[in-house]
């Protein structure tokens, strides 16, 4: 077996290698990527966050018969995950029209 | 008509359902056998994936974990979600976008190398097959107890089930009858969740009722409540952990990235047709994940507090029916220490080890034990946890369908995620072993022949597993995840987002992460497994959270390597912008 002879496939799409293109495509990039970091720090501060490090202090407060720390490990964060994921893909469909990159 | 008729025709049904779809959807294409012609709605594979996903450990184990763990069983509630999160942000999108069938083919193509394939079809092999054996476990455990076969015969029924609808269908076949396995599933499960809720608490709604009151007159708390009786009992409080910190921060970690890092589950997502499909189906998958998995703490603790009311301080002679089911199949005993004919229920072990059944019968009627008595605690009975989603329905006297619909249900999850992992095993080896490596002229024809006899093989491999299973699957199979964490994630995600990530980093942080974490978990599970507590582990680390530690090592070793070698070709530096935008995702055939 030799390595590095795997072809390539063609590409999916359409890189028209124009600088006006690549800018394009850099800043709809750049602009995904701020919002990545937004999200998953939510998602860090919800449950490594509420759900584990900060849960004894939460858990003096209460929501209905839960502890506050433990309802965030037990249900609250996923609540969270779920609208977390909502939110990226109607955030995303808006930043790829704005760039002109949607599918 | 009796529970056991009822259970016949529950399973009969649901199993006449999966083989019709399976006739109805059979593939005939490598593209509709590997990714369903990559046309599939994205709430219908959201619906897929959950079912994929949700295997019998969550569907059996999970609340029984959680109602003996408490606060602890959260690593895997948020763990096994979370993971979706990291999946719909970090990788499904892209891959999708990329457009091949597997998850080898993405490594392979992305750092240009036949050895990064192999390296990641050896990854994908181990994990799957350390998963699926557990499935086929959980297939003859619901057989033997509620359709009163043998194990091996329930095993291979159930084979013979994943065999007609995974080999004739393939992905196509597999995806209708997940969506399928995931209504019975959820239905299964939720049902018996709303009567027990509402018999607790008043509140049929299982998330609300676990944060009300408890309708016994006393105006607790369901948690409180739980704290108090089992404090009572000498157990520690049910909303406070056992486990360290940092041990419940590693397993949470490894687990969440361990689930964006399965093949089975990120293949799902190359079956729908754009990528920002590949975004919404994980947040309809997640949806339907999150109702299960809200839903099993509340059980947990509901099934802990009916558990212990039932049973302790009962005499034997008047225990109920299911208590003496369970004995029957092994899951359950009694050792009637202080000779007073009750059951009396504590922390600690009432035995070593599992029941070692003599086959006599002591004073009460209840099956005598020849393990060594643990003196040290008052504790008489002995219970497994995985018998208290089976055992729900009955400990809470609900009518025969109930009981029924469970049966059915554990099934389909076990089924449904079997099927799944089959199907990677087998496109792994057909797609990437023969077609893309050792034999690169095999026609379509051939291909899809090779696929469907891996699968068969792959089936016959889990069955044995299953019937026979050795001594460790039970205890790795939970370290599919971290090993997945410490191998494939790590390349997957530098892939996309690391342009100057080469072959020669990716290979060597993949071989590292896998086998640190695999000598890790290894040698505290299988070398000597009595040096397995906290203060031998490395940082207080259970092997289940290692591979958060492999994932660290293998990016660091992916980095520094990398940053020694020479940079990735243009061709590849291309793919990778391409597949960063959605525009131009591959066609798709609609079904």
């Amino acid at each position: 077996m030799t390595d590095n002879d795997t072809p390539m496939p063609e590409p999916n799409g359409h890189p028209d290698q124009g600088n006006e293109t690549n800018a394009n495509e850099k800043a709809y990039w750049s602009e995904n990527i701020r919002l990545l970091w937004t999200l998953m720090a939510v998602w860090f501060v919800v449950s490594f966050g509420a759900g584990i490090l900060f849960r004894g202090f939460l858990d003096q407060f209460s929501l209905g018969g839960y502890p506050l720390g433990f309802w965030f490990a037990q249900q609250g964060s996923i609540y969270v995950f779920v609208l977390l994921i909502f939110y990226y893909t109607w955030k995303m469909k808006r930043i790829e029209r704005k760039y002109d990159l949607d599918d | 008509m009796s529970t056991q008729t009822l259970i016949y025709l529950f399973v009969g049904l649901s199993f006449s359902l999966y083989i019709g779809i399976a006739i109805w959807t059979r593939a005939g294409s490598t593209k509709e056998f590997y990714i369903a012609g990559g046309g599939v709605h994205p709430i219908f594979n959201g619906m897929a994936t959950a079912a994929d996903w949700m295997s019998a450990a969550s569907f059996i184990s999970m609340a029984g974990i959680i109602a003996f763990a408490g606060y602890d069983g959260s690593v895997y509630l948020m763990g096994w979600t979370g993971g979706y999160v990291v999946l719909a942000l970090l990788l499904a999108p892209y891959l999708r976008k990329f457009g091949q069938f597997t998850v080898p083919d993405f490594i392979g193509t992305r750092y240009y190398s036949k050895t990064a394939r192999v390296v990641a079809v050896i990854c994908l092999i181990f994990i799957s097959f350390t998963y699926i054996a557990g499935q086929m476990r959980g297939v003859g455990i619901v057989f033997s107890r509620f359709l009163d076969v043998p194990i091996t015969l329930g095993v291979i029924i159930g084979m013979a089930i994943v065999f007609f609808y995974a080999v004739l269908g393939g992905m196509k076949g597999v995806t209708y009858t997940q969506v399928a396995q995931y209504c019975v599933l959820i239905f299964a499960y939720m049902v018996p969740a709303f009567f027990i809720s509402f018999l607790i608490t008043g509140n049929p709604i299982p998330q609300l009722g676990l944060g009300s009151t408890v309708n016994d007159g006393s105006g607790l708390y369901v948690l409180q409540k739980l704290d108090l009786v089992l404090q009572d009992m000498g157990f520690g409080a049910y909303t406070d952990g056992s486990k360290s910190m940092i041990d419940v921060f590693c397993i949470t970690a490894a687990l969440m990235v361990g689930t964006a890092g399965l093949p089975h589950v990120i293949v799902r997502f190359f079956t729908v047709p754009k990528a920002s499909d590949a975004r919404k189906s994980a947040g309809w998958a997640l949806i339907f994940i999150a109702l299960l998995y809200t839903t099993a703490p509340a059980i947990g603790a509901f099934a802990r507090i009916n558990f212990v009311e039932t049973v302790d301080q009962t005499a034997y002679a008047e225990a109920p029916e299911w208590f003496k089911n369970w004995e029957t199949n092994d899951l359950i005993a009694w050792v009637d220490k202080n000779d007073d004919g009750k059951m009396e229920y504590r922390s600690g072990d009432a035995f070593a080890g599992s029941p070692d059944f003599t086959g006599e019968t002591g004073k009460s009627g209840e099956r005598l034990i020849a393990n060594e008595i643990n003196t040290a605690s008052e504790n008489e009975v002995y219970v497994d946890k995985d018998i208290m989603v089976l055992a729900n329905p009955e400990i809470a006297n609900l009518p025969g369908w109930v009981i029924a619909l469970v049966a059915a249900g554990g099934l389909a999850a076990a089924l449904s995620t079997a099927a799944g992992l089959l199907l990677v095993i087998s496109s792994s080896i057909s797609h990437d072993l023969l077609k893309q490596t050792f034999r690169p002229k095999i026609t379509e024809k051939g291909e899809l022949m090779a696929a469907r006899i891996a699968a068969t093989a792959a089936i016959v491999v889990a069955g044995y597993l299953g019937i026979y299973p050795p001594g460790w699957v039970a205890q790795v199979v939970a370290f599919a995840f971290g090993l997945a964490a410490a191998s494939l994630f790590p390349a997957i995600f530098m892939g996309i987002f690391w342009k100057s990530m080469n072959k020669e980093g990716a290979i060597a942080g993949m071989i590292s992460g896998l086998v640190f974490t695999f000598s890790y978990i290894a040698y505290f599970k299988l070398i000597s497994p009595e040096t397995n507590i906290a203060a031998n582990w490395l940082f207080g680390i259970s092997p289940e959270g290692v591979g958060v530690i492999g994932m660290i090592i293998n990016f660091a070793v992916a980095i520094g390597v990398s940053k020694m070698t020479a940079s990735p070709p243009l061709e590849v530096l291309k793919m990778i912008d391409s597949i960063r935008v959605p525009r131009g995702a591959g066609d798709a055939s609609v079904h």
